[in-house]
């Protein structure tokens, strides 16, 4: 079957997952049921557990559900820890579902595949050795990747029924109260976990720092937990972050930053009260350094800033040129530190961040964001997914969400290297271009020609030449080249999941 | 015709390409190392084949490690790597251009 983005979608794996293929960007007004998880009744007093050999045997069982969230990114020591207790233990055909998974979990998952320990995968994404692995056939079921809003309505269908969750925290009582912001190994909002700690059935946190009892603020709630394990170092602190925010001095990256700021400023949404939201890239950084400046020239404040959260947007919320900030992850120990201090950056799980099943999720009032792509194609379609091998190497993110404001920006060199990032087709559609409304490269921009109003607000800009995303392929190609088409077996190794469930690409084996 | 020596262009930088060239017998093999192989391997060995063929070079090991050049780059470096290999540098092969 083919979907809405001329995707052929394979009918066995579709049939066997009950799958519909994606439609429309169009959410609607569905009525819809939440699920709710079961509960241990306890008085709380004997959480407390040794080790995680014995959490382990108490809560995981063959075929279970288990997640962890990946707040501390690369610098991460909890998930290795608890998946070589779960594989030593012989635990079989586990379906893992963490927010996402991060290079530092890489070998243990492919040994964790490998013993038959995991039996299928969802998450948000995955690089390296482990996007190698799967994309080379090792896992017999597919890969299902979600957004991290999807994951939240997922996870409130029902549709990931967690049976246990395993949250590390760098603080906690004894009870279970914790958040991400005291301790050693601090990264801030806890917003993937905060998910979990709410709708698995056996919530488990770990942690290296037991504080007394009552311990606040607590964004995990003593309410939600059913043991809390003492380790030695849940994470390593300089390997959370991305350090200290150097802003490019790429020509490039600043060229398109400076277009893209040209684009906001010059959009009928760059008005007093508007919101925003950035990535953690080098052009996205350079952005929010030209927008202060636009911002400050033009006497207009933001309401809010939202998404993962990177040090020069907190200085802009210090500055008082953001009025809010909407925090579901911190990208460096400035934006951690910042959520400790001030009270105006706000901690949003999941599901008030993206979740498109809702009673209104905080990326529907968003109104520019700026997003990146590792292709981008005539349709406007965008893959942030495979690599120009057609191996998986990247991550939904918050990529199909974001799109949803009123403005979505595409942030994008022409070429990169030998490959160009504007081509026909993408290998993987991951955001529909219905979602995408201006493309910006470091030669000029493409208006999507769905947006007649912004082709007269953004169609003669000085200095900002417009081209048609054909126009602008067309010259990619005449630089680079055409490459030969990539090869694949019929073998479906992942499905790409839309925020609202449906299927948007499958990803196939790649032939080597 | 054959190389007279051993000859190195190119460097390992993004979007360069380095080549090496030492005598052989057995007409031209190359020995390309890209991480764009898969989509551009074929043009990339076509562009060094009828590079060293308009120096009448017939008889020679390439050893190319690419960094995603362009063919204009790719072009360029096997012209200079195949003067130097003649030692005829000091003459420049306009025609090649």
């Amino acid at each position: 079957m083919k979907n809405n983005v001329n995707r052929e979608l394979p009918d066995d794996v579709m049939n066997a997952l009950d799958y519909q293929p994606y439609q429309t960007t169009n959410i609607g007004n569905p009525d819809i049921q939440r699920v709710a998880p079961s509960v241990h009744v306890q008085t709380g007093d004997d959480k407390l557990v040794d080790s995680i050999e014995d959490v382990v045997k108490a809560t995981v069982k063959d075929g279970m559900t288990i997640s962890f969230h990946h707040h501390f990114r690369n610098g991460d020591f909890v998930f290795n820890k608890v998946m070589r207790v779960i594989i030593d233990a012989g635990i079989k055909n586990l379906t893992l579902a963490p927010s996402s998974l991060t290079g530092v979990m890489n070998d243990m998952v492919i040994e964790a595949i490998k013993a038959g320990t995991v039996a299928n995968i969802t998450s948000s994404g995955m690089r390296g050795s482990l996007g190698d692995f799967v994309s080379h056939g090792n896992l017999k079921n597919p890969v299902i990747f979600r957004s991290h809003g999807d994951r939240a309505r997922a996870i409130e269908h029902g549709d990931i029924k967690i049976d246990v969750a395993f949250l590390g925290v760098p603080n906690a009582d004894k009870l279970g109260n914790a958040n991400g912001m005291d301790g050693k190994a601090v990264f801030g909002s806890l917003g993937y976990a905060l998910m979990d700690a709410q709708y698995a059935n056996k919530v488990v946190l770990l942690t290296d720092n037991l504080m007394p009892y009552p311990n606040t603020p607590a964004s995990i709630k003593q309410t939600q937990v059913d043991y809390v394990v003492q380790v030695d170092q849940v994470g390593d602190p300089d390997k959370i972050g991305s350090g200290a925010t150097r802003f490019t001095k790429d020509p490039k990256e600043l060229k398109i930053a400076s277009t893209v700021n040209d684009v906001i400023v010059n959009s009928p949404y760059f008005k007093d009260g508007f919101s925003f939201q950035t990535g953690s890239g080098g052009a996205a950084l350079a952005v929010t350094r030209y927008l202060r400046q636009a911002m400050i020239d033009n006497k207009i404040k933001a309401s809010f800033a939202l998404g993962g959260i990177t040090k020069p947007t907190t200085d802009l919320l210090n500055e008082g040129l953001i009025d809010r900030v909407m925090d579901v992850q911190d990208f460096d120990k400035g934006a951690a530190d910042s959520m400790h201090t001030n009270p105006k950056q706000q901690e949003i799980d999941a599901s008030w961040y993206a979740d498109p099943d809702n009673k209104g999720a905080m990326v529907d009032q968003l109104d520019v964001v700026i997003l990146s792509a590792l292709e981008i194609d005539t349709k406007f379609n965008v893959n942030v997914m495979t690599g120009s091998d057609g191996v998986i190497r990247g991550a939904v993110g918050g990529h199909q969400d974001a799109a949803t404001a009123k403005l979505t920006i595409i942030s994008a060199p022409l070429v990169r290297g030998r490959i160009a990032t504007v081509v026909p087709d993408v290998t993987t559609v991951v955001t529909p271009g219905d979602s995408i409304d201006v493309l910006v490269t470091e030669y000029g921009i493409a208006i999507n020609p769905k947006r007649k109003d912004l082709q007269e607000s953004l169609g003669h800009l000085a200095g900002v030449p417009v081209y048609t995303i054909d126009e602008l392929q067309k010259m990619a190609a005449a630089k680079v080249g055409t490459p030969k088409p990539l090869e694949f077996t019929d073998r479906t190794v992942a499905l790409v999941e839309y925020r609202d469930g449906s299927v948007i690409d499958a990803i196939h084996e790649v032939k080597d | 015709m054959e190389i007279k020596q051993t000859a190195l262009a190119g460097t390992l930088e993004s979007s360069d390409i380095q080549i090496m060239l030492s005598k052989g017998t057995d007409g031209i093999t190359i020995d390309l190392e890209s991480d764009v192989e898969k989509q551009f391997g074929d043009q990339i060995r076509k562009v060094i084949t009828d590079t060293l063929a308009e120096f009448n070079i017939d008889n020679v090991k390439v050893k190319a490690v690419d960094k995603g050049a362009l063919d204009c780059v790719i072009k360029a470096r096997t012209i200079a790597v195949a003067q130097r290999a003649l030692q005829t540098q000091d003459q420049p092969a306009w025609e090649a251009f």
